[in-house]
């Protein structure tokens, strides 16, 4: 072996970490402006400004997509294209593919911003983005894996540092989530239905959403914190034994605890059993991660005291560590019969995004800019203000979400000893304002201290001078070393006819599956409860009108297995009753009650009022009005395309039914209007409130208390 | 449920991705050198001399 190897000059790219970085600041300052316009959108309903972009089933989406996808999706890049390069000791791959890959990435955000609010939405949390930007994001993740595994290929340094396994869990797992999740039909150039429906819909959604917040919020920024917090107080993680354990344990942990979001719902027990099992397991890495993380500051609290940059970074790494505390907790059934569809989940979530990614965010920033540009932070003591008004903020936030939580379960649950429901739920709602706006004045608090960020950072870079390619010396693999140890990793299969069938069965497994699956799926959508029939074609177009308004960030169609429930809306949902549903609707909030059985529940006429102005047949209630349904019309044109799209997706409508469905949803509408010219109402009969008018009442009635009995199990 | 298998057999192709993933990583040697590998992330790169 050669030791004499001589040492190679390259320079680091640090422009595409300076552009993210923008990028990450910009977006992040976008995400809580909306967030907070949303939030107060629950005290105020004005603020819903009566029209469609503004309301807040369209805003609340585009937040959740602004700060997961851009504000922290920017941050991870902005983390993995500094440090992997220092790690691999290696410019990035190519200069090209960064490019594209950040304006790539930026288009997807501006696409993702204009869509949502114009109401192209699939409907599924998180995963709200129409099929043409699903492909582009598609497009974008696949450039950022080459440019990834480019630059490891090409590294100078033969250890993979532990964040590296950590961005390259994230890359790989997020491309199988995104797409498996994504799969739609599209029936025009911007809308598509999920191609599972009902109960399967759930399943995958939820898989895929809790594997989003674990490896988009989770694993890639462990990653940045197993390298900025080492290099930020200089000295090596505590143990890196344990940070190799953390990851591994963490990546077989965690794909398989999805279910835990759908407890007590229509999903078979043995799987929501199973999520909670791996949910709880969790604990273990994620603390084993958190200690890891804190222990690497022993002895340097001196340093903690003084630097705001560590603050932020302690903070962050102590709110993972409650948060992966909560998590499991939350899993446990009898927890989630009192969190689920609360502002409790709320609170939990922000404990993870503001505390976790953002002050783990801001941290960074804070070393990384003054880095880049060869100079001072502009004002550690704006720093450390923008500190404590964070960290002020985010208690403000959290304290009264879990206290609003905890006091809605209880009202929604609470009995007179006569055996009535003791509160209505309307007064559950009024009861959150006070809490909502303590809420909102936390996000704002939170909010302020990005903006003093901000302002700092432009005034450390205006005082300093970027340096965007950055020396670096390094000497070269030694070439040799490879074949010593035991070869390349394909060689070794090859020498291994068993593990090399085992591999290979199992990616010709996948190509088969990928063809079997459509059918197979198709099949298993005959529904078991034979009074189950498909939506008319207005109660159609009506489903879609719901989904565009994002009805479903309030409201939930679940009617689970309790007494109170059950007292409250209704015969508790079977699964059977969800298979024409694509995509689901099962929502994750009640802001607004359970709507799966509202069906016959009120006139049309009550609808027709409540859906123009709310608060006129619920006096209180912090529900946006709908002036627009009641001008646009029903969108007649693609009505084809949707009974067709529903045909090759399984539900069952006639042969040819795409060509007469306008007729019988004109006479269906014409029925409705007649009926609400009964009450004195006016109202055309092609208008979108007739259409919503008929899917509420349609909802849920397709099963009959009486018939519980011949109701079959849908599996 | 059908669509479980189609969770569960993506769940496992990613594992399995892992699994040999890992499998490389003890045969390269990967964490033979902990503490080394530790340290050595924390030192600059750059250039001795101009
Ligand atoms: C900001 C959250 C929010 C959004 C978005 C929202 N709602 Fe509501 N909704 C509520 C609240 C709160 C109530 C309870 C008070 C009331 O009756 O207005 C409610 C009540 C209802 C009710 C009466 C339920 C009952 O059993 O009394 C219906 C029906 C309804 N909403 C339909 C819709 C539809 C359809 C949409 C979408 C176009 C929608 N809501 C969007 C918050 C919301």
């Amino acid at each position: 072996m050669d030791n004499t190897l001589q040492t190679e000059k390259f320079y680091y790219d640090n422009k595409i970490v300076k552009w993210f970085a923008y990028a990450t600041i910009l977006w992040g300052l976008v995400g809580m402006l909306v967030g907070l316009l949303a939030a107060l959108q629950l005290v105020f309903p004005v603020l819903n400004l009566n029209t469609a972009a503004t309301s807040f089933g369209r805003v609340r989406p585009v937040h959740t997509n602004a700060v997961i996808f851009a504000f922290v999706g920017n941050g991870i890049f902005m983390g993995v294209y500094y440090s992997l390069q220092r790690l691999c000791k290696a410019r990035m791959f190519s200069d090209a593919l960064s490019k594209l890959h950040f304006w790539g990435w930026q288009l997807i955000i501006v696409c993702a911003a204009v869509s949502l609010l114009a109401g192209y939405t699939t409907g599924k949390e998180y995963a709200e983005l129409e099929w043409p930007i699903d492909i582009l994001i598609t497009l974008v993740w696949v450039t950022f894996g080459i440019n990834m595994f480019g630059t490891i290929i090409k590294r100078r340094e033969r250890h993979l540092y532990v964040a590296i396994w950590f961005y390259i869990a994230t890359f790989v797992t997020v491309a199988m989530l995104h797409i498996v999740n994504s799969w739609e039909i599209p029936f025009t150039w911007m809308k598509s239905y999920s191609w599972y429906a009902g109960v399967q819909d759930a399943l995958v959604q939820w898989w895929y959403g809790h594997n989003a917040v674990a490896f988009f919020l989770t694993t890639p920024y462990l990653g940045v914190m197993y390298y900025f917090l080492p290099k930020i107080a200089n000295r090596p993680v505590y143990s890196y034994r344990l940070s190799i354990i953390h990851f591994w344990a963490l990546i077989f942990l965690y794909i398989w605890a999805g279910p835990h979001h759908l407890l007590y719902t229509a999903l078979p027990d043995w799987a929501q059993s199973l999520g909670t099992v791996f949910s709880v397991m969790l604990i273990a890495p994620s603390w084993g991660g958190m200690l890891n993380g804190l222990l690497t500051l022993r002895g340097a609290w001196d340093k903690v005291r003084e630097d705001p940059v560590l603050k932020f970074i302690v903070v962050a790494v102590t709110a993972y560590g409650m948060a992966t505390f909560e998590g499991p907790m939350l899993s446990l059934k009898n927890v989630n019969a009192i969190s689920h569809f609360t502002d409790w989940t709320i609170a939990h979530v922000h404990v993870g995004a503001l505390g976790w990614n953002g002050f783990l965010t801001f941290g960074v920033l804070y070393w990384l800019i003054p880095r880049i540009f060869k100079t001072n932070l502009f004002s550690q003591k704006l720093a450390n203000w923008h500190f404590w008004i964070g960290t002020l903020g985010i208690v403000f936030y959290a304290v009264p979400m879990y206290w609003a939580g905890f006091m809605q379960s209880l009202a929604w649950k609470e009995f007179t000893p006569e055996g009535q429901l003791k509160y209505q739920f309307l007064e559950t709602v009024t009861q959150m304002r006070p809490f909502y706006m303590m809420r909102s004045i936390g996000g704002t608090l939170y909010l302020l201290g990005a903006i003093m960020m901000t302002y700092n950072l432009i005034k450390t870079i205006r005082a300093g001078k970027a340096v965007n390619d950055e020396a670096a010396e390094a000497a070269p693999l030694a070439k040799t070393y490879v074949e010593h140890s035991g070869s390349h990793w394909h060689r070794w299969i090859e020498r291994r006819p068993m593990q090399m069938m085992v591999l290979s069965l199992i990616v010709v497994g996948i190509g088969g599956l990928i063809e079997i699956v459509p059918t197979f799926l198709v099949k298993s959508n005959i529904p078991t409860i034979s009074s189950v029939k498909p939506y008319t074609p207005l109660e159609l177009q009506g489903r879609d009108i719901y989904v565009r308004e994002g009805c479903y960030t309030c409201h939930s169609q679940m009617v689970r297995p309790f007494r109170s429930e059950v007292a409250r809306y209704g015969e508790y949902s079977k699964a059977g009753e969800f298979v024409y549903d694509h995509p689901f609707q099962w929502g994750s909030k009640r802001t607004g009650p359970d709507l799966a059985r509202i069906g016959g529940k009120y006139p049309n006429s009550w609808h027709f009022n409540h859906m123009y102005e709310p608060s006129s047949m619920s006096p209180g209630s912090i529900m946006p009005s709908y002036p627009w349904l009641f001008e646009n019309d029903i969108d007649t044109a693609v009505m084809g395309a949707k009974i067709r799209a529903m045909q090759t997706l399984g539900v069952p409508y006639p042969e040819g039914f795409d060509k007469v469905a306008n007729v019988e949803l004109m006479k269906q509408a014409e029925s409705i209007k007649q009926n609400l010219a009964g009450d004195k109402i006016e109202i055309k009969s092609n208008r979108e409130i007739i259409a919503l008018i008929a899917y509420l009442q349609r909802m849920g009635t397709d099963i009959k208390l009486e018939q519980k009995a011949t109701t079959a199990s849908n599996n | 449920m059908s669509v479980l298998y189609i969770l569960v057999l993506a769940s496992i192709a990613v594992a399995a991705f892992f699994l040999a993933a890992y499998v490389w990583s003890v045969r390269n040697d990967q964490f033979e050198d902990n503490k080394g590998a530790a340290l050595r992330m924390l030192q600059d790169d750059e250039p001795t001399k101009q």
